[in-house]
C-alpha cells in the first residue's frame, strides 16, 4: 500500500537517527532479555525439582548437620518410599577458583531417586565398588578434561586434609534443564575418615532425600516427618525439593528483586529513546501533517502515519534485539556456566522483548499523534521550517 | 452575474489568543463568479491568507457565511469538510510544501489516494497534471533536485490533479525569481483560460495580478473594490 511506502519513506528520512533509534531499541531488548535469562538462572533449580522428592534439613539451619541414624525412622513412614542422604564436601580442585558443587552421596540409594542423572551402568558399578570413586557431569569432566579413570585431588576445606579421587563415572542429564556441574562422591569414604580423624563428625549428613509416592501429600507427610524429630538433638525442616530450592533464590532475593527492576527499567529507556525520536519527527512535519490535512487527508490518515513509523522502528529494533540476544547470551553462559549451569534463554522471554517494544512503539506514538492532529490546520500552515 | 461560485456572507474573522480577541476580518462580502479569475492584495497582516483559507474551509469564520458552489462551507463536520476540500479546492502554498521524501510523480499523485482510482487510472492523471505544468519529464525528481519555479509547478499540479473547480493560491510567486515567477503567472492564466477554473490568488507582486480579471484589496480586515 501507498500509506506503507510513505511510512517507510518517513522513517528513512534521517537514516542516522533511525538507525541509531533501532540499535538503542535492539540493545535495550537483548538486555532485558539477558536479564530475565539470569533471573531465570536462579530458579533453574527449583524448575528442575521433582514434585515427588522431600528434602529434609537442619530446622536451625542448612550449615548445621543430621544424624545419619534418622534415615531408618524415616524410611518406615507410610508413603516413603525411597530415602538417601547427602554431605556437603565443598573441597577445591587446585585453585578456590575452581568452584563446582561437590556431594557425598550413599551410593547405593542416591542415584535411584534422581532418575534425571544419566549413567551406563557399569560406570555405576564401578562407582560402587570402588570407595574413592566419583561420578561427575559431563559439563563438569568437559570444563577440566577429566576421563574417566583420571585421578584427582581435592583439598578439603570443610572436611581437611588431601583427597584423593578416581573418575568412574560421567553422569549427562536426561532433560535439558538438568544440572550436568555436579561432582558425586561416597558418603562411606568421607565418614569412614572422619571416624578416624574427627570422630564426632562422622554419622553427620547435611540432608536427606526422601521420596513419596503421593505428591499431593507433601505438606502433611514434611509435617509428620519434622513431628518425629521435634525435641531431639536435632530438629528437622523437611520441605518439597522445590520449596528447598527456591530458599536458595530467597537468599539472593535482593538480587533477584534488583534484577527485576532493571529489568522494567530497561523497557523504561527504550519508551525514552523512541518518544524522543519520535517527538522531534512529529515536530519537524507539523508543516507536512498540515499539507495533507489540507489536501483532505483525516485524522486517522495522520495516525496511521504516525503510529506506522513507531512501530515500524520498534518492530525492527526489537527484532534486532531478539537476533542478538543468541550469541550475546551464549557468551554469557559460557561465561558464568561454572555458577549457573543453566542459564538458557526461555522463548517467552523473546517473546516478552518483541511485544514490549511494540508496546513501546505504541506508547511512543501516542503523543506527537495527539499533537499533530490537534494542531489546527492554520497553524499548522505557519510553522515554516 | 448573478450566480456565484464562490460566496462569502458577512464574514467575521477573530483569533484568539490568551483571551485577548484580535479581529482580523471585518464583515467581508465577496461574491466570485464561476471561470473568474481574482487576485487578492493588501499589506502584510491585512488578513489575506485568512480569507483564503476560509474559503478553503481550512479554517472557520468566527461569523457570517461561506460558501462555494452552493454549498455552506462553514456548516460541514471537520470529516466532511476533509472530503469536501479533496474534491473541490486545489490549493497552491507560497512554500510550494511539497513533500520532501517523495518524487514528483508521487506528490501529484498524494491527494489521488484518497480517491478510489486504480493505480493505472492514478498514473493517467498524474501524467496528465503533470504534462499541463510541462514537467512531465521530471516525474522521478525529488523536490530537493528541482528548481523553485519547478517546485511550484509541481505543487500546481498536485493543485489540479483531482480536477477541482476552485483553485486557491497564497503568494504562489512570493518566492520565486522573476522568469519562474512568469511561467508560474502563465500557467495559473492558461488553468483560468483554457480548463475555465475558477482562481482566487493572493499576491503581493503587481506583475502577477496582471494576469487577474479582478483585484480585491484587503486593508486592516476591511475588503474594498479596486477595478
Ligand atoms: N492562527 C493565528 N493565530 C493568531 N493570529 C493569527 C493567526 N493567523 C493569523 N493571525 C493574525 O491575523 C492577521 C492576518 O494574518 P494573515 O496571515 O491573514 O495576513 P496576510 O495578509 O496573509 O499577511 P502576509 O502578507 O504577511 O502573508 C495577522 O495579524 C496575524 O498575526
Ligand atoms: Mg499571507
Amino acid at each position: 500500500m501507498k500509506v506503507l511506502k510513505l511510512v517507510s519513506k518517513n522513517a528513512t528520512r534521517h537514516l542516522l537517527r533511525t538507525a541509531l533509534t533501532i540499535l538503542g531499541l535492539a540493545i535495550a531488548v537483548m538486555a532485558f532479555a539477558v536479564i530475565r535469562t539470569s533471573i531465570d538462572a536462579w530458579y533453574a533449580g527449583a524448575r528442575a525439582s521433582s514434585p515427588n522428592r522431600l528434602v529434609i534439613t537442619n530446622a536451625i539451619s542448612l550449615v548445621f548437620d543430621l544424624p545419619v541414624a534418622y534415615k531408618d525412622k524415616i524410611a518406615q513412614i507410610d508413603g516413603v518410599t525411597g530415602i538417601s542422604w547427602a554431605q556437603w564436601f565443598g573441597g577445591t580442585y587446585v585453585d578456590p577458583k575452581n568452584f563446582f558443587p561437590q556431594f557425598a552421596i550413599d551410593g547405593e540409594t542416591y542415584l535411584d531417586l534422581y532418575p534425571e542423572y544419566i549413567i551406563p551402568s557399569e560406570q555405576r558399578e564401578a562407582f560402587l565398588s570402588e570407595r574413592n570413586a566419583v561420578i561427575v557431569g559431563r559439563a563438569l569432566a568437559d570444563r577440566f578434561g577429566w576421563s574417566i579413570g583420571d585421578p584427582i585431588r581435592l583439598t578439603g576445606t570443610i572436611f581437611p586434609g588431601e583427597w584423593d579421587f578416581v573418575i568412574r563415572g560421567i553422569y549427562t542429564g536426561k532433560m535439558e534443564t538438568t544440572d550436568e556441574s555436579q561432582w558425586f562422591m561416597r558418603y562411606d569414604y568421607l565418614d569412614e575418615r572422619m571416624k578416624v580423624e574427627a570422630p564426632p563428625r562422622a554419622g553427620q549428613v547435611g540432608s536427606f532425600i526422601v521420596q513419596i509416592d503421593d505428591p499431593s501429600r507433601a505438606a502433611q507427610m514434611s509435617a509428620f516427618i519434622d513431628s518425629l524429630f521435634v525435641n531431639s538433638l536435632a530438629e528437622t525442616k523437611t520441605q518439597t525439593e522445590e520449596a528447598f530450592q527456591l530458599s536458595f533464590v530467597a537468599m539472593a532475593s535482593s538480587i533477584v528483586t534488583g534484577l527485576r527492576i532493571v529489568s522494567f527499567m530497561v523497557i523504561g529507556i527504550i519508551l525514552l529513546v523512541l518518544a524522543n525520536t519520535m517527538a522531534m519527527t512529529a515536530r519537524e512535519r507539523v508543516s507536512e501533517y498540515a499539507v495533507m490535512k489540507t489536501l483532505g487527508f483525516r485524522p486517522i490518515h495522520i495516525v496511521g502515519l504516525i503510529f506506522g513509523e513507531s512501530l515500524v522502528i520498534a518492530g525492527i529494533g526489537g527484532l534486532l534485539g531478539v537476533i542478538i540476544t543468541f550469541p550475546i547470551n551464549g557468551l554469557l553462559a559460557e561465561v558464568i556456566k561454572d555458577y549457573f549451569p543453566i542459564f538458557k534463554l526461555d522463548p517467552l522471554t523473546l517473546v516478552l522483548g518483541l511485544v514490549s517494544s511494540l508496546i513501546v512503539g505504541f506508547v511512543a506514538a501516542v503523543f506527537p499523534t495527539l499533537k499533530a492532529v490537534r494542531t489546527p490546520i492554520v497553524d499548522g500552515l505557519r510553522i515554516i521550517d | 452575474m448573478s450566480e456565484s461560485f464562490v460566496e462569502l456572507r458577512s464574514v467575521n474573522k477573530s483569533y484568539w489568543r490568551d483571551r485577548l480577541e484580535i479581529p482580523v476580518l471585518n464583515n467581508i462580502n465577496l461574491s466570485v463568479p464561476e471561470g473568474e479569475f481574482v487576485a487578492l492584495m493588501g499589506p502584510s497582516g491585512s488578513g489575506k491568507t485568512t480569507l483564503l483559507n476560509l474559503i478553503a474551509g481550512i479554517d472557520r469564520p468566527s461569523a457570517g457565511e461561506v460558501s462555494v458552489n452552493g454549498e455552506s462551507v462553514s456548516q460541514l463536520s471537520e470529516g466532511a469538510l476533509a472530503r469536501w476540500r479533496s474534491r473541490n479546492i486545489g490549493f497552491v502554498f507560497q512554500f510550494y510544501n511539497l513533500m520532501p521524501v517523495l518524487n514528483a510523480f508521487e506528490n501529484v499523485e498524494l491527494p489521488l489516494l484518497l480517491t478510489r482510482l486504480s493505480r493505472s487510472e492514478r498514473r493517467r492523471q498524474v501524467e496528465t497534471a503533470l504534462t499541463i505544468v510541462g514537467l512531465a519529464d521530471r516525474m522521478k525528481h525529488y523536490p530537493n533536485q528541482l528548481s523553485g519555479g519547478q517546485e511550484q509547478r509541481v505543487a500546481i499540479a498536485r493543485a489540479i490533479v483531482t480536477d477541482p473547480r476552485l483553485i486557491l493560491a497564497d503568494e504562489p510567486t512570493g518566492d520565486l525569481d522573476k522568469v519562474s515567477a512568469e511561467e508560474v503567472m502563465e500557467l495559473l492564466s492558461r488553468l483560468n483560460k483554457e480548463f475555465n477554473k475558477t482562481i482566487i490568488m493572493v499576491t503581493h507582486d503587481p506583475r502577477a495580478a496582471e494576469k487577474a480579471h479582478v483585484w480585491r484589496h484587503l486593508d486592516k480586515g476591511e475588503l474594498n473594490n479596486k477595478q
